[in-house]
């Protein structure tokens, strides 16, 4: 029988031939992610409670991405809940404040094509853009997980995501995710699998892509995955993935999707999602000119290499507006340190932006910046929910990283168009 | 499972993770019940004050959307509710709910909920009376794999006996 990647992946995880949309199964987990917030805390507490070992060692990766970098004590309790705990029960891969769980669990070596792999964080989707099927669970459920090395699935319909033609200057895979949540909503795709393909996804970059896996979980998607190719192969490579396998984890030529949804590259122009839903996505012209108080590139979506590159591109020889607060928090540290190496960086700061420490902060609410009372923002994040951000009386815009940057030369909502 | 007989709190499509749990109101290593007083202040600063026992949380469409956070559904919990109705939920919350014994069900008519009506919902059956209106919904039944959850008390109590079996 044909089949989608996701099914494939499913299937080999249940260890039956082959499945079919709407059924249940039972799958062996390939690999598990939990970070500080939802890991040692909850899910970890939990297995202690019920007295068993985590059940292999090799598959469970430990990250701090959360409540880091502040000078929260309550946070700082965390931290130390989440070392003693991964000391304890000598977790083999504990990955301590190097960046975004979404970012650092591929950067590290860990995803590949094929695996069928779970994360405590409902952003965890990101792990599709490698061909991985990656889904976000709660704590309890990773208890689950960490005791028997299973958990059920029912088997997703895949829906074809076609981006067709080429993206034109100064629009980016945000701006195609926005529009896919404007045009269908925050439930547009619930419990289905987004398989990303076309001559637009094809041309991404890998973290273009990771930003399309990404936001599957704003369109209510269970998992968004991209096609494994040569760059994908060439991008894990670096990263130290052994074993890599592109030719088998395809979809089948005849497989059947539920749908194909096909967004015209050539013809889409950025995009902004107004306050307070993802869903209120549509083209910049209908908020153009609103006044904001900051810009913030950051989050597991919006502060990866290629995102800092896109704002430097409009940023440089710029400066932002006068008494304008433009705050970036890089997705992760190696992706720091590789902006700062070829000048990206330098080019934000000289702007007037300032790097702030890397993680998840701004994206909930925590750290410099946190909305103020009644302030309006525009962020590079990939959700803008009412008190996420900030304080209720705050409200915020979600949008690329080019149009994020040219907004904080501005200080309004400004098509990054003008700046190209 | 038996029955649950209580007043419902009914709201609109896209009750989000974030309302339900704010930022801030799980940021620690104590009891995770203790922010449960935030939970809808945004939306409804009343609910957590008044909510009682048995109570009903309704939703229409895409109850649960965003975080995987769990304090979600546990929040609501520890507030005394003991059963969330809705057009449809977002997934992780929904698989959340039956995780830590909250029945979920999924119920084409929630929008014909209004606030503070009485209502008696049999999880088993899935069928839910509304006895302020005088009408019975039917909703589309548990999934047996996930009453199977549910009618232990959630995941940690199922996991407990089936490690105990294998033992």
């Amino acid at each position: 029988m044909a089949q989608t990647l996701c099914e494939k992946i499913i299937a080999k995880a249940a260890g039956t031939g082959t499945v079919s949309p709407g059924e249940i199964v039972t799958c062996k987990v390939d690999l598990a992610m939990m970070h500080d917030s939802a890991g040692p805390r909850m899910a970890g507490k939990k297995l202690d409670e019920l007295g068993v070992p985590v059940w292999d060692l090799d598959k469970l990766v430990v990250i701090t991405d959360h409540y880091i970098n502040d000078d929260n004590p309550a946070h700082h309790a965390i931290q130390k809940h989440a070392f003693d705990w991964v000391k304890g029960h000598d977790i083999r891969h504990f990955i301590q404040e190097q960046g975004i769980c979404h970012i650092v669990l591929p950067q590290a070596g860990h995803v590949k094509p094929g695996m069928f792999i779970v994360g405590g964080d409902s952003h965890s989707v990101t792990g599709g853009a490698f061909g991985a099927f990656m889904v976000g669970i709660g704590a309890t459920e990773m208890t689950g997980v960490l005791a028997t090395g299973e958990i059920w699935v029912r088997v997703p319909e895949t829906v074809k995501i076609k981006v067709t033609g080429t993206l034109k200057p100064g629009v980016a895979a945000k701006d195609v995710i926005l529009k896919l949540c404007g045009d269908h909503g925050i439930m547009g795709f619930n419990y289905q699998a987004l398989e990303y393909c076309g001559t637009g996804v094809s041309a991404m970059s890998i973290e273009e892509r990771m930003t399309l896996a990404n936001m599957a979980a704003e369109l209510g998607a269970k998992a968004g995955y991209c096609l494994p190719d040569e760059k994908t192969g060439s991008v894990l490579g670096k990263w130290g993935a052994k074993g890599v396998d592109i030719a088998s984890w395809q979809s089948d030529a005849d497989a059947s999707y539920a749908k194909t949804v096909t967004v015209d590259g050539d013809m889409l122009t950025p995009q902004v999602a107004a306050p307070s839903s993802p869903e209120n996505a549509g083209p910049i012209e209908a908020h153009a000119g609103t006044r904001l108080d900051q810009a913030y590139l950051g989050a597991c979506t919006g502060a990866k290499h290629d995102d800092l590159r896109m704002a430097a591109q409009v940023l440089k020889g710029r400066k932002i507006q006068s008494g304008f607060k433009f705050m970036i928090s890089p997705s992760s540290l190696a992706m720091q340190e590789e902006a700062r190496a070829d000048g990206t960086l330098q080019i934000i700061e000289d702007a007037g932006g300032v790097i702030l420490p890397m993680g998840c902060s701004g994206c909930i609410g925590i750290g410099p910046s946190r909305l103020d009372e009644n302030a309006v923002g525009i962020s590079s994040t990939n959700r803008n929910f009412v008190g996420r951000a900030g304080p209720k009386s705050s409200k915020l815009y979600l949008a690329s990283p080019y149009t994020v940057a040219a907004s904080a030369i501005t200080g309004k909502i400004t098509d990054p168009r003008e700046f190209l | 499972m038996k029955t649950i007989k209580g007043n419902a709190w009914a709201y609109g499509a896209n009750i989000d993770t974030d309302v339900l749990a704010p930022i801030g109101s799980y940021q620690g290593t104590g009891d995770p019940a203790a922010g449960a007083v935030n939970c809808m202040r945004d939306v409804d600063p009343n609910f957590a004050k008044q909510v009682k026992e048995g109570d009903i949380f309704v939703g229409t469409d895409n109850l649960g959307i965003g975080s995987s956070r769990e304090s979600a559904p546990f929040f609501l919990r520890s507030l005394g509710i003991r059963a969330v109705v809705a057009k449809s939920f977002a997934r992780i919350f929904y698989r959340n709910c039956f995780n830590i014994g909250l029945p979920a069900l999924v119920c084409l008519e929630a929008d014909r909920i209004a606030m503070g009506d009485s209502l008696v919902v049999d999880p088993a059956s899935g069928e839910v009376i509304n006895e302020t209106q005088g009408v019975t919904y039917h909703c589309k039944p548990i999934p047996g794999h996930l009453m199977a959850i549910v009618d232990e008390g959630g995941l940690m109590p199922f996991l407990e006996k089936k490690l105990a079996k294998s033992a």
